[in-house]
């Protein structure tokens, strides 16, 4: 049976509907899911998607933590549910506490929609786990506030774990060591501030997202059937 | 009791400020020299109804610490006052 995927809406999200059609494009099921409700379903991963959830009022993700459905995805994730964040998405998980560290505005205070050159450094997670260590991906960012930071302690946990999965090999946002993605310890958590989705067809300039949505809807498979 | 607040929310020394630094940028070409150390913040005010004034520290202490500012790269400061009446 095709993996469920629930896509979090929250008023202010808008790039739901393309992670949903991505899913579907590779044999997945995407479900939309409401922020008000408490439960997630049956779903067997989810994905927050990217968008400016409650208008970034306050900073990106500081209200949308709040939101009902967010304890059911805490819930889902500490038992091992894939949970991925994009963009918005990684705002809110590092809100929630979910992921460590935090995103800050841009380097130089300017909004970036550009493709961008990611090198995978860790297959160790639900997205990256069908990419190849070293792979150069090109996917779009379109963020203002994408600039990771954290201390340097969690930097190095992020590090001596293998939890740092994709790093810009031009850094456009000035994220500490590179950071465009990074993972829980457990690998099941991930945040990412480029946009998978948008790179899932030839039509949009690169398929190279396509790995790490196979990737996920992977992982959401054997969860479906454990 | 009711109390006036007020939280500064400001970045964490040591972290970066765009903000801060653009802002500083510009100063020389608007004719303010020797100004230096700009960094960009953010203000909230609030009413607390309180027992006493601990009660309402603590209160607006734990609002400003979960919601208004994010304890990874920023620090709050806290002021209340009594409102009379």
């Amino acid at each position: 049976m095709a993996p469920r995927i629930g896509v979090v809406v929250f008023p202010g999200t808008n790039c739901e509907h393309d992670v949903v059609l991505a899913t579907e494009r590779l044999g997945g099921r995407g479900e939309l899911l409401w922020h008000g409700d408490t439960g997630l379903g049956a779903v067997d991963a989810v994905v927050l998607p990217g968008g400016f959830a409650h208008g970034d009022y306050l900073r990106p993700g500081a209200l949308a933590r709040f939101s009902p459905i967010m304890d059911a995805v805490i819930r889902f994730a500490r038992e091992g549910g894939p949970v991925v964040g994009i963009c918005n998405g990684f705002q809110v998980l590092t809100e929630a506490g979910l992921l460590p560290g935090a995103l800050q505005k841009n380097g130089r205070l300017r909004f970036l929609c550009q493709p961008t050159r990611l090198r995978v450094t860790s297959t160790a997670s639900v997205l990256t786990g069908l990419a190849e260590l070293g792979e150069e991906l090109v996917i779009p960012i379109n963020h203002f506030s994408g600039s990771y930071t954290c201390d340097a302690e969690t930097l190095r946990a992020l590090q001596d774990g293998d939890r740092i999965l994709l790093r810009y090999t031009d850094n456009p946002n000035g994220s500490v060591d590179d950071i465009a993605g990074i993972a829980n310890e457990a690998g099941n958590v991930v945040g990412l501030m480029p946009h998978p989705e948008r790179a899932s067809d030839a039509l949009l300039g690169s398929e190279d997202g396509l790995v790490l949505l196979r990737s996920l809807l992977g992982a959401a498979t054997a969860r479906a059937a454990a | 009791m009711r109390f006036f607040a007020r939280v500064e929310v400001q970045l964490r020394p040591g972290i970066a400020d765009p903000e801060g630094a653009t802002i500083e940028r510009a100063l020389p070409a608007l004719g303010f020299d020797g100004v230096d150390h700009v960094r960009a913040g953010r203000s909230f005010r609030f009413e607390v109804d309180a027992a006493d004034e601990s009660a309402a520290r603590t209160k607006a202490t734990e609002l400003a610490d979960r919601l208004l500012a994010n304890p990874v790269i920023e620090e709050s400061r806290l002021e209340l006052e009594l409102l009379g009446g």
